[in-house]
Parts: C-alpha cells; structure tokens; sequence
C-alpha cells in the first residue's frame, strides 16, 4: 500500500486490464445478463408460474435437498480421506492422492454412465443391493450417488493443505496438558479445520445443485421423483418454452450469486484463520 | 519414506511427522477404522467407476471396440472435441495471463469484485452455461433475426459449442497463476526493468519461467474440461450426428440407443483423457513445488 508511487512501473496496464475486461463482458457478463433481461420481460404472474409450478417445486426439492445431503457425506468422509492422506502411510497412497481429483477430470458424461452400470439391477454393485431392497438407478439415490462423486475432492482439496500445515506442536501442548486423544481432537484440531470443511462443503453443495451430465443418467428423471431442476430448464427448452426456462435459470444462478459470496467470505475465514494460527 | 529431504527442514515431511509422536499418532484401532472407511469410501466411488468405464467398454471383446472407435460419426464426435479444446483453451490462456497481470502487477480499484467475476463460470450450472448463447444467438434472441439475415449459425453449429466450451472452462488457466502471481510480487520484473530490458524481454525471461508450472496446471484441467463438457455443450448442439456432437455427446446418444458397448468405448477414450491429466498434474505439482523450495532455500 505504501508502494503507490511505484504502481506504474511495470508496462501493459491499460493492455491486460482492456483485454481481460473485454473477454470477460463479452463472454461471460453481457451472456449471464440477457437471463435477467429475457426474465424481466415476463409478467409477475408468468414468472410465478414458470418457477412456483408443482413439477419445478418438487425439482428444487431434490436439487437442493440431494446437494445437502451429497454435500454432508462428503464432509464426513472427504475428512476421513483427507486425515488418512495427510496423517497415515498406507501402500498405494500417492494413487489414492492423485486419483481423488478424478471427478474433476473425468467427463460428467462418463462418470454418469459408470455410475449407472454399476448401481443397476445387475451391476457390481446393484446386484448386493437389489436383494435388500435398495434401488439406486433411477430413483433419488441414484441423484445422490452421482453428487456424492462429484463433490469429492471440493472437500479433500480444501481440507488436506490446512490438515497439513497444521502445527504438530499445538497438538503436543494439549497433550501435555493432559488432554487424551480425542479430547485433542474435538477441542484443538477440528476447530482449526471447521472453515476448510465449511469451505469444502459449500463448494461440493454449489457444483451439485447445477450439476447436469453425470444425474441424468442415473436418474431416470421422473417428473415429480427424479427430475433436477436442470433438467426443467433443458426440458422447457425443448419444448421452445424460453421465457420458462430462463426465468428457472434466473431463480437458479440468483442462488449460486448467494452461494458464490458465501463461498468468498469462507474462504477469507480461513486464510484469517490460518494465518493466525501460523 | 522420512528421509528424504531432512536437508531442507529439521521435522520429516509427510505423514512420519505425525506418526512418530506420541501426542499426534493415533490409536492403531482408530487408524484402522479411518482407513477402513475413507478407502472403502474411495473405492466404491472414484475406483469402481473408474474400472467400470473400461470393463464395460471391452464386454464385447476387442473389435467391437475398434468399430465403435473408428466408426464416421465417433472420429467426427473426436475431431469437434478436438477443435472445441483447441479454441477454447489458447484463449483462456490468453485470458488467465491477462488477467493474472492486471491483478497482481497493479493496484485498482474493484479489483476484488473482477476476481469474483472471474471465478463466475464456476458456480453456474453448465445447463445455464449454454442457455445464455441461446438468449443471445438463438433465432429469438437478441442477435437471431441479425444472425439468420446474414445467414451465419452459431447456435446449434459449431460456433455455439466452442463459445459455451470458453464459458465454462473461462477461469481455470487465471485461478491457477493469480494466486502465484500474488505470492510472487513485482520485484523480479522492477528489476529486470531497471536492467534495461523490454517490457517483452522482461515478460519471456522472468514472468514466464516463474509461472509455466501454475501455466501447464491451468492449461491441462481447462483441456479436460473442455473435450468432456457435457451440459452446456448439449444445449447448444442441436445433436447432429456427425456435424455437432462432440465426444460427451456421441457418448450419450450411443447410450440412449443402447449400443452400451460402443457408448462405454469412446467414453474409455475421455477416461484415458481424465487419467493422463491427472498424471500430468501430478507430476506440475511435484515439479512446482521442487521449484518453489529451491527459491526458498535461495
């Protein structure tokens, strides 16, 4: 800050402040606009009905509801990873390290056709499954199947860098100071975590609920049961129901707006929390 | 596994730090179990399907596989993805260096808005993602009666694929190197200034080589992106056979028709995709962070 009068020295401000500007209005900011110029030309009442309809209601349900839910289990157990990769050497576990970030680098598409022939009636995995009742493919499991894989790593990758500058000495101190394990645990390590799991959660729950390839696969996508929200806004497109589709967008990306800044003042949490921690 | 770098640091690196103390090593009981259940976990959900993709895609034995490859509309579906990437990427690279930059090399105003704005494509659902080009291109939208005057298609043709392929793959090169950029400040390139060199002398020979590792991280996740976009890419295709499907979407209308073999085929060729890029990142990472402790020990 007290370096403003060295601020122009280096060249080519105006030049890569223009180009980024113009890049990112023409490709994303005057696009994301017309959702809401396209939205403001229909009526209160057209709007209510494209997004308060029965059928989009019972969407946002499983949407929202499934991410939650996709979202908590990856908590709990991008965690567990997250511990057994930073604290424990196992064999295999530079594989396990960096096959974790497969469902950032594998198709939506692919992932969702695997995850259907494994979770069908006669799949590797269906088949222990079918014999207990318990139908994954094309029912809401099978929606929270496809978002637990693809909200892995959120919660690995924003928890293991701060698992791993974790201080070993604070751990030591509670120790000494006749804490057992566990108590250490609960009381000194997760609270020094809690903002990356926070962080990790929100990621996971925001990449699910616009999720699109890897669900419709294996969701068999019933009106009413199975149907994701994103799945109404192809639909409606489909049927060239445009002002429809853009006002469910609208609802849609007001909500990832919200989670977006969310997202932001977590992650500021926890570089202040790490900071001062080291 | 400890031994290795006691040169650098006095604590051993990697998990032997915590598992040779008392105060941080956990019951052998407690490990068990975490162990037991974070690598069942990983193999129900990342290895089986990962397994799954190539079992299914060899069920019909090896020529099958081949026909399913070398078939008109699979080689059209892999050159599309092939231009797709090769668009999209080079600019967002171009992009991702602008942008890091602007942000890092000077001091403006709303600057922390623009990295939100950059970070965008991100949290949009790719449905949403390819529904703004229709607004914008579709024959209703804004530029439609323009566009079909002038007889030019975007949506539903190939221009319309690669602009929702920059849109969703838009912040992975700047998000890679803003930060690094950050950490690494101006003085280098005050420096190399002060010596009398060019401002693109300055560029090639000291910005450049202290960021190509966070380059290629940025480059190889915004191209796995970009051949396997599934979401955005399908509402803007139209789904011509052989004109606008891509790889994803040759995979997904193989599959509605039931040619599971063929569909799980090419799908293990973006599989093959997502293995070798996950083989490059780990080895950028292992390169950058060599590169990194060699310029703290400095």
């Amino acid at each position: 800050m007290a370096a403003a009068s060295t601020r122009r020295v280096l060249p080519g401000f105006g030049l890569s402040l223009g180009f980024t500007l113009t890049y990112l209005s023409l490709i994303v900011l005057i696009p994301l606009s017309a959702v809401f110029f396209k939205t403001a030309s229909l009526s209160w009442d057209a709007f209510v009905q494209a997004v308060a309809a029965p059928r989009v209601l019972a969407s946002y349900r499983l949407s929202f509801g499934a991410a939650l839910l996709a979202a908590a289990i990856n908590t709990v157990f991008g965690l567990l990873l997250a511990w057994s990769l930073v604290r424990y050497s196992f064999p295999g576990k530079r594989l396990v390290d960096a096959l974790v970030d497969l469902p950032f680098a594998l198709p939506t598409a692919v992932a969702g056709i695997a995850l259907t022939a494994l979770y069908a009636k006669n799949g590797w995995i269906g088949q222990y499954l079918e014999p207990l009742g318990i139908k994954v493919a094309f029912t809401p499991l099978g929606v929270l199947v496809a978002l637990v894989f693809i909200g892995l790593p959120f919660v690995v990758r924003t928890v293991q860098p701060v698992l791993e500058d974790l201080d070993t000495e604070i751990e030591e101190a509670a120790a000494c100071l006749g804490a057992n394990r566990w108590q250490t645990v609960s009381r000194v390590v997760l609270p020094s975590l809690a903002p990356a799991l926070a962080t990790g959660f929100a990621l996971a729950f925001a990449r699910a609920v616009g999720e699109y390839g890897s669900v419709i696969f294996i969701a068999g996508n019933l009106p009413m049961v199975s149907e994701i929200t994103p799945l109404i806004i192809i639909t409606k497109l489909e049927q060239y129901d445009y002002a429809g589709a853009t006002a469910v967008a609208a609802v849609m990306l007001v909500i990832s707006f919200l989670l977006l800044l969310l997202i932001n003042g977590l992650q500021h949490w926890t570089e202040r929390r790490t900071a001062k921690v080291a | 596994m400890a031994s290795i770098s006691t040169s650098l640091s006095e604590t051993p690196r990697g998990s032997a730090r915590f598992e040779r103390k008392a105060a941080t090593r956990d019951p052998v009981w407690v490990k068990g179990l975490i162990l037991f259940l974070s690598l069942g976990f990983f193999l129900i959900f990342i290895l089986m399907p990962l397994i799954a993709v190539f079992a299914e895609a060899f069920r019909k034995g090896w020529m099958t596989y081949r026909d399913a490859l070398v078939e008109p509309d699979a080689l059209a579906a892999i050159k599309l993805t092939l231009i797709a990437a090769g668009i999209s990427v080079p600019l967002n690279l171009i992009f991702g260096i602008a942008a890091a930059w602007a942000i890092t090399k000077f001091e403006f105003r709303g600057k922390q808005f623009l990295i939100t704005f950059i970070d965008l494509p991100f949290s949009v659902s790719p449905v949403i993602a390819g529904l703004v080009f229709v607004l914008v291109f579709g024959a209703q939208g804004w530029l439609g009666p323009w566009l079909s005057a002038h007889d030019i298609k975007i949506i539903f043709a190939v221009p319309g694929i690669v602009l929702a392929t920059i849109f969703v793959t838009f912040p992975f090169v700047a998000r890679e190197v803003i930060p690094l950029m950050q950490s690494q400040g101006r003085d280098e390139e005050e420096a190399a200034l002060v010596l009398g060199a060019t401002g693109w002398q300055m560029f090639r020979k000291v910005t450049l080589p202290n960021i190509k590792w966070a380059l290629l991280y940025g480059v190889i996740l915004c191209n796995a992106r970009a051949m396997g976009e599934f979401g955005a890419v399908s509402v803007v295709s139209g789904h011509i056979r052989g004109q606008t499907n891509t790889m994803p979407l040759h995979v997904e209308i193989l599959y509605n028709e039931y040619q599971f073999a063929a569909a799980f085929a090419v799908a293990s060729l973006l599989a093959l995709l997502a293995l070798a890029t996950l083989a490059i990142k780990t080895y950028v990472e292992f390169k950058a962070s060599q590169q990194h402790r060699q310029g703290e020990a400095r």
